[in-house]
């Protein structure tokens, strides 16, 4: 499937570049590929990602 | 009610599901107003109008659901699922009471709250017996009690590590099964979907890996997942069953259950049918606004 990434933004722990795949929406987790990080997509325009919160004691399903 | 959408679908952090879900509502040109429940600012009491009136919650948390549905019912929005369902299914010993209450059948439960009568509740239900937290999910804090020393070790850790909820001790008999579980999903008072979990593990989770494979919706899967959808209140909901050696055995019940790994195997699109069900609400909730 070919899909174009949104512009890149940097890693806010490791400083690596990273894409969003295109369908991304704000709210969603990536990992960063060089330092493993949990990121979550806080806004696509521009692309801003910051650390995700720890799995909180109560989520679940 | 203001130009918002009549649909409002609350999440935290999003998973597959809720991509599903919106998808979902988007192919079928539904307008909803997406919401981050980190965001919300809810004022309780009769004196506000909720922004939407029907409010789909698929947040993570189970704290915020409870809270944002209790106040969004009395400000007059219909919650899917309901304050009640949610209170019921996020608390193991809620959920207890509700199958007792309508006669689903379900693994004999003990709940002590101290390390020694705890440890008497063991000996009670014999062992091994399982301890869960009586809040908790994904399997997390599942303990397997296998002798009175390790009862004694993991109670006396659960003692210490905080919430007032790890004191709540809820022990239930360890039922043998054959190596694999159920996870119905139950949309309404239907059953549309169903799989079997297989694993080695005593634990049978999809979260925590395993085997899946499509089960019959019809028959006595079915049935029971439905009657333990309606004992806690029904919804949109994810039954998990065992088989025992006298029948089924409903586990718990999920309100904002996973299904990622439950669609292709079943070849249900298990996300339109929760949508199809959810504006199916919409649509009376506006026509009764109509017609009032």
């Amino acid at each position: 499937m070919t899909s174009i990434s949104k512009p890149a933004a940097l890693c806010p722990v490791c400083e690596a570049s990273i894409d969003a795949p295109a369908d991304s929406i704000t709210g969603e987790i990536l990992a960063c590929a060089d330092c493993g990080a949990e990121l979550e997509i806080t806004s696509l325009a521009p692309l801003t990602l910051e650390e995700a919160p720890d799995v909180a004691e109560d989520w679940g399903e | 009610m203001s130009n918002r959408a009549a649909l409002a679908v609350v999440t935290s952090r999003l998973r597959v599901e809720e991509k599903l879900i919106f998808a979902a509502l988007e192919a079928r040109g539904a307008a909803f107003e997406r919401v981050d429940d980190a965001a919300l600012q809810l004022e309780a009491g009769h004196a506000s109008e909720s922004p939407w009136p029907v409010v789909w919650n698929r947040s993570l948390s189970f704290g915020r659901t409870l809270y944002a549905t209790q106040i969004l019912e009395q400000q007059g929005a219909l919650c899917v699922n309901s304050a009640h369902v949610v209170g019921t299914c996020g608390d193991k010993a809620a959920t207890s009471l509700a199958f007792a209450a309508s006669g689903v059948p379900t693994p004999r439960t003990l709940v002590a709250f101290t390390v020694e009568s705890a440890l008497e509740a063991c000996e009670t239900l014999g062992y091994p017996c399982v301890l869960k937290p009586v809040v908790g999910s994904w399997g997390r804090l599942v303990a397997r009690l296998d002798s009175t020393s390790a009862a004694e070790a993991v109670l006396e850790d659960r003692a210490v590590l905080g919430s007032w909820q790890h004191s709540v001790f809820y022990l239930q008999e360890y039922v043998e099964k054959p190596g694999r579980d159920a996870r119905v999903f139950v949309v309404g008072d239907e059953c549309i979907a169903a799989i079997w979990r297989h694993s080695e593990h005593w634990i049978t989770n999809t979260a925590r890996g395993g085997r899946v494979e499509a089960a019959r919706t019809d028959g006595p899967l079915g049935e029971m997942a439905v009657r333990a959808a309606r004992a806690v209140g029904g919804g949109i909901l994810a039954v998990d069953l065992i088989e025992a050696a006298d029948g089924l055995q409903v586990l718990e019940v999920n309100h904002s259950g996973e299904f990622r790994n439950s669609i292709a195997p079943t070849g249900v699109d298990i996300p339109g049918a929760m949508a199809d069900w959810v504006l199916g609400r919409v649509a009376e909730r506006v026509a009764q606004e109509v017609f009032a």
